[in-house]
């Protein structure tokens, strides 16, 4: 065995090595995707339209109050769009524009007087947009790794507002689901009046026309006015605008109201207690509504002044109760969200595609490294290497880049086993023609190699495109296909070309020339 | 052993016929397509919602979906894997529902709860799919936009690596098969799902592939037989590597039949559109590529073909005998 020869085989041998400890033991370091390990697979869409919308009302609630201290008339201050607003019939321009500094920095004001619009600056609309997103994702993965799911995906995905959450192996696929959906859209409101039984006697009680500050939100009716028995729903008109909101949550946790019934107690940071205080402070006696995702979860009557902690009852169970405070801690949902995909493959499912992938691959493997051998006699030993090699490379950096088995996985795989020989096919038909020109096996084999290479580079570079397209186009699944197609074809370079020269060559070095070869 | 002992058949003889039949079918297969109101859609593309569910003994079609025709819109029932597996699939198309907070999944809810209503053996939820209307138009564009892109590349790369007649050529026999499979998809009443659609990116690779090999030997041939016309050297060029063309079509089709026969349910749409295609794909290398090719070659030769035109393929120097042992 020469130098150069040595060298070949000692890299050929380590590349093995390096594959098998890449990814030994299997069970643990390749990853299974959902349809072989069974789970959910969401997309959701951030509703930041919402979010800019909170934004607006709470500009609009404050310049309300601000205007009132500093006496301002005007005859109409509303939201009329996500990012605008619009105040009317202003009395004293002047005054107003002193008393109405604070939304310049998010707002800007259309010119002229006595009557303006305010429009979010675009810049800021943006901001709020992305952070919106931001804060979604980020509460989400929140969520996720309290529920203690191992290995969640959750990363954004597609259009700018979109998320994609990934939870393999959950068996609870239901509560899972809530708990990410629950916008914990937490808001403290006041109740104008209700509440009412139903929605009709709601708008009577305002002469069916709601005021453009107040909305009707329904809720449960209060457990403890129900002695048991089981809540009804209920209507409140409440103020619009939330003077507090989930943002302003400092902790949540499970506790238990008077009554020893599960409950949320909540406490609020430092500005959120400020604006809390003087809330309670202003409107004591009235009605306070928790909102809970846009339903009232109970209304308690303001006693006094209330800083920074709070409880939220209502007909809990220890486990909403417990849930409920999860979501809470973890931060609310900045807005709503919309779900615009989901995916559930159930344990079994999985299992039995694990089943079809395995069998469908060894059937596979097996009739290509038959038809090989039966075809190309000894040299088809050499295609039989290259598949085992290009198997344990492909797993190697399957398991190296952390990359998901999927079942389409199994089939870039299999399809990777029949295009992969088409390499050894070609070069070993070359040999064989070459063999016939009489200028010895040497030569031949040397023909065969060197006069197919750059056919090879070119078909693989072709190929090449095509996954690389198909890794940008696909979601999930078809990820998984585009990557074991990548790596089978970056592999296949490897084998078909270095592995398989070096036996050819070792052949070759035995000190009696060959005359014949078995191809 | 060989397939073929030095093959010399004129293949480019009959470029017309195979055009023709290549037309035909792909013609048949549109008309196909058109009278049925365009190629159905899955969920992945079209939106709507899917339950496969496992009932612990069996059931009739006929029972599965007399418990759902109460829903709202076209619902299919469909066997699912092998019948005594007792796995139905319910679909349920995309509804104008808003896509807002939990209304999605109500078609999933409703198909469970009339199943659980009907007073069917107990069952079990296998899977769910559902896919709103915005993923699925985002999914039909991205997967036109890739189909695209990845064959504007691929003759791109031709293009700079042979001559641009040749890059026509390949994708000519590409869209080819493209045609071709989607014409049997119709025929066979397969939908457009997403695996299809990764199927026919992963056929265009395949097929582009298998020109290549062939153009390549166009190519080092054109430097050895400079004599003989276009026409000559490409048939000389597929007849030289059509048992690779053969061997390759072959262990890539036994491969993917296996995928086929064991791959499961899921994969059975994706299986069926890579054999079809690998055949196609087979078929376009040695008839399509080349003669549109040689159609687009301005490099014709006719001068020294008119003198040559008689002479064998295997005229060439060092191509006499083959196989110094054929095995």
């Amino acid at each position: 065995m020469n130098k150069n020869l040595r060298w070949r085989v000692l890299t050929i041998v380590a590349v093995i090595a390096l594959s098998i400890w890449a990814f030994y033991p299997p069970a643990e370091k390749v990853n299974l995707g959902l349809d072989l390990k069974g789970g959910v697979h969401l997309i959701m869409r951030v509703q930041t339209d919402a979010a800019l919308r909170i934004e607006t009302e709470t500009t609009v609630e404050r310049l309300g109050e601000a205007l009132t201290r500093a006496g301002v008339q005007y005859s109409k201050l509303e939201v009329s769009g996500p990012t605008e607003f619009i105040v009317e019939g202003i009395q004293n321009d002047q005054a107003f524009r002193q008393a109405a500094i604070e939304p310049d920095t998010i707002f800007s004001r259309s010119p002229g007087a006595g009557r303006y619009t305010y429009t979010m600056r675009p810049l800021i609309a943006t901001q709020l947009r992305e952070e919106a997103v931001t804060q979604a994702l980020q509460t989400i993965e929140r969520r996720v790794n309290e529920l203690g799911v191992v290995e969640p995906i959750v990363a954004r995905h597609g259009a700018a507002n979109q998320i994609l959450v990934q939870l393999p192996g959950v068996t609870d696929v239901q509560r899972a689901k809530e708990i990410i959906r629950s916008t914990a859209l937490l808001e403290l409101k006041i109740v104008e009046q209700g509440p009412f039984p139903s929605q009709e006697a709601a708008m009577q009680a305002v002469g069916n026309t709601v005021p453009p500050d107040q909305e009707i939100v329904p809720g449960s009716e209060d457990v403890a006015s129900t002695g048991g028995g089981t809540p009804t729903t209920v209507y409140y008109l409440v103020r619009r605008a939330a003077p507090l909101t989930g943002r302003d949550l400092r902790n949540a946790r499970p506790s238990m109201d008077e009554n020893t019934l599960p409950a949320v107690g909540f406490s609020l940071n430092q500005d959120g207690a400020q604006r809390f205080g003087q809330l309670t402070e202003q409107n004591v006696g009235r009605q306070l509504a928790i909102i809970l995702d846009n339903r009232v979860v109970s209304a308690p009557v303001i006693q006094s002044r209330i800083t920074d902690e709070g409880q939220i009852t209502g007909s809990f169970t220890q486990q909403e109760a417990q849930d409920l405070s999860l979501v809470l801690r973890s931060g609310a949902l900045p807005a709503p969200m919309d779900f615009l995909e989901e995916r559930t493959v159930g344990p079994s499912l999985g299992a039995e595609s694990i089943r079809a992938g395995v069998t469908a691959a060894v059937s596979g493997l097996l009739l290509v490294v038959l038809f090989m051998l039966f075809y190309y006699k000894l040299a088809g030993f050499n295609a039989l290497t290259s598949i085992a090699i290009n198997l344990f490379i492909l797993l190697g950096m399957m398991a190296y880049l952390g990359a998901t088995m999927t079942l389409p996985g199994f089939a870039g795989f299999i399809l990777t086993i029949g295009m992969g020989v088409d390499s050894n096919v070609l070069i070993f038909e070359r040999i064989k023609e070459e063999l016939g020109t009489a200028k010895g096996v040497r030569a031949a084999v040397n023909a065969g190699f060197d006069r197919v290479w750059w056919t090879i580079v070119d078909t693989h570079v072709a190929s090449l495109i095509g996954a690389l397209l198909l890794l940008n186009f696909g979601t999930g699944p078809i990820r998984g296909f585009a990557i074991t197609l990548i790596i089978g074809l970056a592999s296949n370079v490897f084998t078909a070309v270095f592995v398989s020269r070096t036996i050819f060559e070792l052949l070759l070095s035995r000190r009696t020339p060959l005359q014949t070869l078995s191809i | 052993m060989q397939i073929f002992t030095a093959p010399n058949y004129n293949f480019i003889r009959w470029r017309w016929h195979t055009l023709a039949l290549s037309l035909l079918v792909i013609v048949a297969g549109a008309a196909t397509m058109v009278s049925r109101g365009g190629l159905p859609l899955g969920i992945d593309f079209s939106g709507g919602t899917i339950v496969v569910v496992k009932f612990d003994q069996t059931v009739t079609e006929d029972q599965v979906r007399r418990a759902v025709t109460g829903l709202a819109g076209e619902v299919g029932v469909q066997q699912y894997g092998a019948p005594e597996d007792g796995e139905w699939l319910v679909r349920l198309p995309q509804t104008q529902v808003v896509e807002q907070g939990a209304s999605l999944e109500q078609g999933s809810q409703q198909i469970v709860q009339s199943l659980q209503k009907a007073g069917l053996p107990s069952f079990e939820v296998l899977s769910t799919e559902i896919v709103g209307p915005v993923i699925g138009a985002d999914l039909q564009q991205r997967g036109i936009y890739a189909t695209l892109a990845s064959l504007i590349a691929i003759t791109l790369y031709i293009a700079i690596r042979f001559r641009f007649s040749f890059a026509v050529g390949a994708i000519a026999a590409t869209f080819h098969d493209i045609f071709v499979t989607l014409a049997f998809l119709t025929f066979f009443g397969y939908e457009l799902s997403l695996n299809v659609v990764a199927a026919i990116l992963a056929i265009t690779g395949y097929s582009v592939n298998d020109t290549i090999v062939v153009f390549d030997r166009v190519r080092e041939n054109l430097r050895s037989m400079r004599r003989d016309a276009l026409d000559q050297v490409v048939n000389t060029s597929v007849n030289q590597t059509l048992a690779r063309t053969v061997i390759t079509a072959g262990t890539t089709f036994l491969a993917v039949l296996s995928l086929y026969l064991f791959g499961g349910e899921v994969l059975q749409g994706f299986a069926f559109t890579m054999l079809i295609g690998i055949v196609s794909g087979t078929y376009s290398t040695v008839f399509i590529a080349s003669a549109i090719a040689i159609l687009l070659s301005q490099r014709r030769r006719a001068v020294t073909a008119a003198t040559a035109a008689p002479s064998r393929p295997d005229a060439r120097p060092g191509r006499k005998t083959r196989g110094a042992r054929a095995s």
